[in-house]
């Protein structure tokens, strides 16, 4: 591998949609919202969508969601770009994460100047059960499935695993979902646009409109302790350690660096890109880190030339309050072991040293799991660009980072970017 | 049963034959309980079937009160919780399976480290595999 693209990558305009439950909406109708907020973005009003030449997707299982097979094709109709190849990516929750990868090695080879990059999924036409049957298809079927473990269960047997090892109290992993929540409360795209002390407001509004005893929950993390209000989805786990079921899309535009200054005056650059694969959990060494986040990152760090330190703000990939954890200090963010008390202690908060997650994660934003990794580069070019509205972050972002992993770590991808 | 495919078939009949089987890699002398027809260390097609001891050790585990479909169909649910293990084996392999013998209304009750021992789960002509702890 020669660590360096083939020639510069550029992202000139992107868009998210709106997330959430939405009955009456297919995936083809979200990847079109998404695409319509990317076509505003681009700053030069010449952009002509036909300029597109090719478009990959990240979908994880649009066959299992929706029953519908070859979706990358129908996208490309509903947004008016065939005859143009259309394909779609999938590594699971990566899908997003890995499809953007596929866009900018397309340009990067020369064969492409102008391409599409998009993610969907739309999961809550499925009723949970089937919801946790597919997601858990991430894992090996053969030898994980049997076994009883469920995607939240991989992830509870790494909490375990992590808490044994480093001391770290379950608690800890509260402060992950307030802070995620806290951000999410400041995006109007969020699924869970709400703190979780509004959350528990709400419901103690609507527990005083029946009467009745009125739960005593004296703060958030009380309301968080509570198993009524927080029960267990598969210990430690619980219902605010989990990302939610969601409907969405995302989108972003990825040209050869050379031309870039056609679409906008600010573009992002595409400094570093790094993509590994690990075996399932019984193929592992440890679960306390993931060790395909570890190469992946290593791979674009040494791209980009830049350390851990240099990173101004990052999205991470917190489809569990635990695998942020992880995910800070899989980054280098901080040492093995002090990952825990990073959400606890501020640090990476959106006033924090690092911000993390101030789109609301996948945690409140919610997880429309091949949407998600490409939703995390739309949240940095909004950051980078000073366009965040009410969660832009106090400081210049001048270089980000975003960590989309696939499963339980088979696979993980991380770019880095810097302004244009 | 040397001439057994490396497969989850192969696997299965060994369970409910009462074996819990792995395969060692003649070249490089690697263990995987996951049988597979290429060495995954080494890459060398030159394995055997070895029975492992069944003893090992809980790495990460987790309790279960949202299961799949087939385990709810098997009254599994919020009431009724059950725990999975990854298991490191004496042997070094690790493995995934339920653990049995244990309270998973008292999580804080099982602990990463706790030493167990393979146990064989037969459902009709199905054969699963669980672990329990050691006294």
């Amino acid at each position: 591998m020669k660590g360096k693209l083939g020639r510069g990558v550029a992202l000139v305009g992107a868009g998210v949609g709106k997330f959430g439950a939405f009955p009456r909406k297919d995936s083809r109708d979200l990847f079109v919202e998404a695409f319509r907020e990317l076509v505003a973005s681009v700053d030069n009003k010449g952009f002509d969508p036909t300029e597109i030449e090719a478009l990959f997707i990240g979908n994880y299982s649009s066959e299992l969601f929706e029953h519908q097979g070859h979706l990358a094709p129908i996208l490309a109709d509903w947004v008016g770009l065939t005859p143009r190849a259309a394909l779609r990516v999938e590594g699971a929750c990566a899908s997003g994460g890995i499809a953007l990868r596929q866009g900018v090695l397309a340009v990067a080879s020369g064969l492409y100047d102008v391409v599409l990059v998009g993610g969907v999924e739309r999961m809550t036409a499925l009723p949970t059960e089937a919801v946790t049957d597919t997601l858990a298809t991430a894992g090996d079927v053969l030898y994980e499935f049997p076994a009883g473990f469920t995607f939240p269960g991989f992830y509870a047997a790494m909490a375990t695993a992590y808490a044994a090892r480093y001391g770290m109290p379950y608690e800890a992993l509260m402060e992950v979902a307030r802070k995620n929540h806290a951000h999410g409360a400041l995006n109007d795209k969020a699924q869970f646009g709400m703190t979780i002390r509004a959350i528990m407001d709400r419901r103690l509004a609507k527990a005083r409109e029946k009467g009745g005893p009125l739960p005593g929950w004296r703060d958030e993390l009380d309301f968080l302790r509570d198993p009524g209000a927080n029960p267990p989805v598969a210990w430690p786990l619980r219902l605010f350690d989990c990302s939610p079921i969601t409907d969405g899309a995302a989108a972003v535009l990825v040209v050869a660096e050379e031309l870039a200054r056609r679409f906008t005056d600010r573009p992002l650059r595409v400094l570093g890109t790094g993509q590994a694969s690990d075996a399932c959990l019984y193929g592992r060494a440890d679960l306390t880190s993931l060790r395909s986040a570890r190469e992946a990152a290593a791979q674009a760090y040494t791209m980009a030339g830049v350390k851990p330190s240099g990173v101004k703000l990052a999205e991470v990939h917190d489809c569990f309050t635990i695998a942020e954890v992880l995910a800070v200090e899989d980054l280098g963010f901080f040492p093995s072991g002090q990952g825990w008390r990073a959400a606890r202690d501020g640090a990476t908060h959106r006033d924090g040293t690092i911000p993390v997650n101030t789109s609301g994660g996948l945690k409140a934003k919610g997880h429309p799991v091949g949407a998600s990794g490409v939703a995390q580069v739309v949240e940095l070019w909004k950051q980078m660009r000073g366009e965040a509205g009410p969660r832009q972050v106090g400081h210049d972002v001048d270089l980000a980072l975003a960590h989309n992993v696939g499963g339980t770590g088979q696979t993980c991808v991380v770019h880095i970017f810097g302004r244009g | 049963m040397a001439e057994r495919d490396f497969t989850r078939t192969s696997f299965e009949e060994h369970l409910a034959e009462g074996y819990l089987m792995g395969v060692r890699c003649r070249s490089c002398g690697a263990l995987s309980a996951v049988p597979r027809p290429l060495c995954p260390a080494c890459r060398v097609e030159d394995l055997e079937w070895v029975e492992l001891s069944g003893r090992g050790v809980v790495e990460g585990f987790t309790v279960i009160h949202v299961p799949p479909t087939p385990l709810a169909a098997a009254g599994f649910g919020r009431d009724n919780p059950y725990a999975s293990a990854v298991v490191r084996l004496a042997e070094g392999p690790w493995i995934t399976a339920q653990l049995v013998g244990v309270d998973p209304k008292r999580p804080e009750s099982i602990r990463v480290g706790l030493k167990v021992r393979a146990e064989v789960i037969h459902q009709g002509e199905a054969a699963r595999l669980a672990f329990r702890p050691e006294d």
